[in-house]
């Protein structure tokens, strides 16, 4: 009748369920990294010389770079010359023009994954950017998307096909020089996906991206660019899921958000990266630099994510926020079960007049898993007016989990107004107990009290990953608590 | 319906109840009173399996079935309702969500079809009225800025959902003003029915002004001293408990 405290492990134990592998015939580099490779992975793709020059500028700006050492987490040494750096699926010729050429294996790899990449099937109002390892195989509905004027294609297509989008806004939100693992990804990057929508103009679905890490010992490195020219509108989402393997991987992604005069982006996250195991072996190294900017006047720039998977998850999606009356907004629900880590959160930057960001964080801690939300509030002189508001829960579930706040402001505008909360809960046994009292099972009872908690936040998803967000939170929570 | 035999249980240390006796038939309605202290709230506990006690000696059948064997939510399942002192509150959980959820689970164990979200609603709120409670209770977080009288409200009205065939009232009627008594005292009275038996575990007589008991039984040291109809709730109100403790000691 009692819960002991290792009753709460068998319930957050539900078996990873996209850990399988691919059997596939690669095209693989060897492990290693030195000029040559990032030469050979810009001829592969056949890039402009921009492109090659510009990775070889954060190749030998990396040299110089140290790991970064601040977030409040135990990393293992990472060997960067064991990694190989372009990994894809062998294609024959060109690669595949339509649907049809992609090879079935690849094709059936996302069927069971839950994302179909043929146009009639389940994800019918969403356009997905299917890639695997280091590269873009396949993406639907682009006829449709290409009517209302929106590219949407893997960024290797863009390089070649919009060489004068891709170099006007490549690194003008993250800069090569940014940070260790933002540089490493400009010199290696492989692919990732492009979008532009142009000037007034609402996206008519949905946009998705479908990471997929299948290869051992490659580190996927890809980065995703989106512009939302004047007035425009998008809704973007981004899944990623890996096999179960013992070593740990390296997810080191870019993401840049450009949003021009009374744009907006919103910009959805499902991470289930393999987490490892119960003992904390393996799983992915989930190191990734999101920024978008808020560029024009009147734009608006939301980042929503729910963080379930990977060993380590280090990410602050951020906003800089340079036109009056901006607005930026970061909803996340980030979740550490087993020997999981997370030290995620945002930065608001208010640089014009009248900007605003709301900041709501929901961090869960089960088993071992240590959650840290860090957040910087950083208002400017000119930014006259700006207002944020931060909400950071921690909800902490058995007695072995750790939950931390590391909130800074920089505040340089005395009319600026600033307000922060923070609370720190249990899943109380009396909660539990009320829900079980009344013919809810245990499991289930977590389960409702940790979405209520996340309520929030979910709210913020698209309609048809919001459910999906509720039930991997519920998949990756099943054993926490017993 | 309930039969409760020599049940000792205790709290780390200390002994609460010590040898408690109670039987009761279906479709009774039992009052069990007491000072503060004497072991009601436990017993309370007790039958809906909440943690932290434990029994040392004794035995609760309840339709013949080993009650204390049963996990909390499989004696929900089974029938058995607790009405909490201190409702809990839910940051979140939208209360008609937690109630239906509930409701399924139990109609589930039953054999029964699951009511979807229509079916439920129309059930809810035809309760509701008898209840003469609020519909905007329904759309709010579980208990979460309920006012202490809207908190038994609900305690109430889930009652009368879920339809148990045994309820454990634990001090329902505590923290009411004389209202919101009477609108629990009605709840209370309505879920009255052959098929059912309620246990009002209270403080004060007060209650027994609008609901009448089958039996009174009075909690003290551990056990049960006296039972009798409802005109020994009127002599505790007026004499106190003394005169129980010391015609037992005699006894």
């Amino acid at each position: 009748m009692s819960s002991k405290p290792q009753d709460l492990d068998a319930i957050v134990g539900r078996k990873y369920r996209h850990g399988f592998v691919t059997d596939i015939e690669s095209d693989t580099v060897p492990p290693g990294l030195d000029e040559t490779v990032i030469r050979l992975i810009s001829a592969k793709k056949n890039e402009p010389q921009f492109m090659l020059e510009w990775r070889l500028k954060a190749y030998r700006h990396w040299l110089t770079m140290q790991e970064p050492r601040w977030a409040h987490l135990r990393v293992g040494d990472i060997d960067y010359q064991a990694i190989s750096y372009y990994s894809a699926p062998r294609a024959k010729g060109d690669g595949p023009k339509s649907l049809e050429e992609v090879d079935p294996k690849l094709l059936a790899t996302y069927e069971k994954l839950g994302v179909p990449l043929h146009e009639r099937a389940r994800l019918a109002g969403v356009a997905v950017d299917a890639v695997f390892d280091s590269v873009s195989v396949a993406t639907t509905f682009r006829e449709r998307l290409a009517k209302a004027g929106v590219l949407f294609c893997s960024f290797s297509e863009a390089v070649r096909k919009h060489p004068e989008i891709v170099e006007r806004y490549l690194g003008s939100v993250v800069p090569y020089t940014d940070n260790f693992f933002a540089t490493l990804n400009s010199a290696v990057f492989s692919d990732g996906s492009f979008v532009y929508v142009p000037p007034g103009v609402r996206c008519p679905m949905e946009l998705s991206t479908y990471f997929r890490i299948n290869a051992a010992n490659t580190g996927q490195f890809e980065r995703t660019l989106i512009v939302a020219d004047e007035g425009s509108h998008v809704s973007y989402l981004e899944g990623c899921t890996a096999p179960m393997r013992d070593e740990n991987q390296l997810h080191a992604a870019v993401v840049e958000l450009v949003a021009l005069t009374g744009a907006t982006i919103k910009y959805s996250t499902v991470q289930n990266w393999y987490p490892g195991d119960e003992q904390g072996r393996g799983g992915i190294y989930n190191f990734v630099t999101k920024r978008g900017e808020c560029r024009g006047d009147d734009s608006r720039i939301s980042w929503t994510q729910v963080e379930t998977g990977s060993a380590i998850t280090w990410k602050y999606p951020g906003c800089v926020l340079t036109g009056a009356n901006t607005v930026g907004e970061f909803y996340s629900v980030a979740l550490a079960n087993h020997y999981q880590q997370a030290d995620t959160g945002t930065k608001m930057i208010h640089i014009g007049r009248g900007s605003r960001s709301t900041i709501v964080s929901k961090g869960i801690s089960a088993g071992h898993g240590s959650n840290s939300y860090r957040g910087l509030v950083k208002i400017l002189p000119s930014a006259d007016g700006a207002r944020n508001y931060t909400q950071c829960d921690s909800l902490l579930m058995g007695d072995r989990c750790r939950a931390n706040t590391f909130p800074y402001m920089e505040i340089r505008n005395p009319g600026a107004i600033v307000e922060h909360e923070a609370t720190t809960s249990k899943i109380a046994d009396d909660q539990l107990f009320y829900c079980r009292s009344r013919g809810i099972s245990q499991e289930d009872a977590v389960n409702l009290i940790v979405n209520g908690f996340c309520k929030a936040v979910f709210k913020e998803l698209p309609m048809e990953f919001a459910v999906e967000a509720q039930n991997l939170l519920s998949v990756s929570l099943e054993g926490a608590v017993g | 319906m309930l039969s409760i035999r020599n049940l000792h249980v205790q709290v780390g240390a200390r002994k609460i109840l010590k040898g408690l006796d109670l039987e009761v038939s279906t479709g009774q309605m039992h009052a069990i009173m007491g000072p503060n202290g004497s072991g009601k709230s436990t017993l309370a506990g007790v039958l809906a399996g909440r943690d932290g006690y434990e029994v040392t000696q004794g035995s609760v059948l309840y339709q013949g079935q080993d009650l204390l064997a049963m996990s909390p939510e499989d004696r929900a399942r089974a029938g058995v309702f607790l009405a909490f002192q201190y409702p809990v509150e839910i940051p979140g959980v939208n209360n008609a969500y937690l109630l239906k959820a509930a409701l399924n689970a139990i109609r589930k164990q039953r054999g029964e079809p699951e009511l979807d979200a229509f079916e439920f609603l129309g059930l809810v709120r035809q309760k509701l009225q008898l209840m003469q409670m609020d519909e905007s209770l329904l759309n709010r977080s579980v208990n979460e800025g309920f006012s202490g009288g809207e908190k038994k409200r609900n305690e109430i009205l889930q009652m009368a959902v879920l339809a148990p065939t045994l309820a454990v009232l634990d001090e329902t009627d505590s923290g009411l003003d004389i209202d919101a008594l009477r609108v629990v005292a009605d709840g209370v009275n309505t879920m009255r029915d052959p098929a059912r038996s309620i246990v009002l575990v209270t403080h004060y007589q007060r209650l027994l002004t609008y609901v009448v008991p089958d039996v009174v039984h009075v909690l003290l040291e551990g056990r049960i001293l006296r039972s009798g109809d409802a005109g020994l709730a009127l002599a505790l109100e007026e004499r106190g408990y003394d005169w129980v403790r010391r015609e037992a000691r005699v006894a």
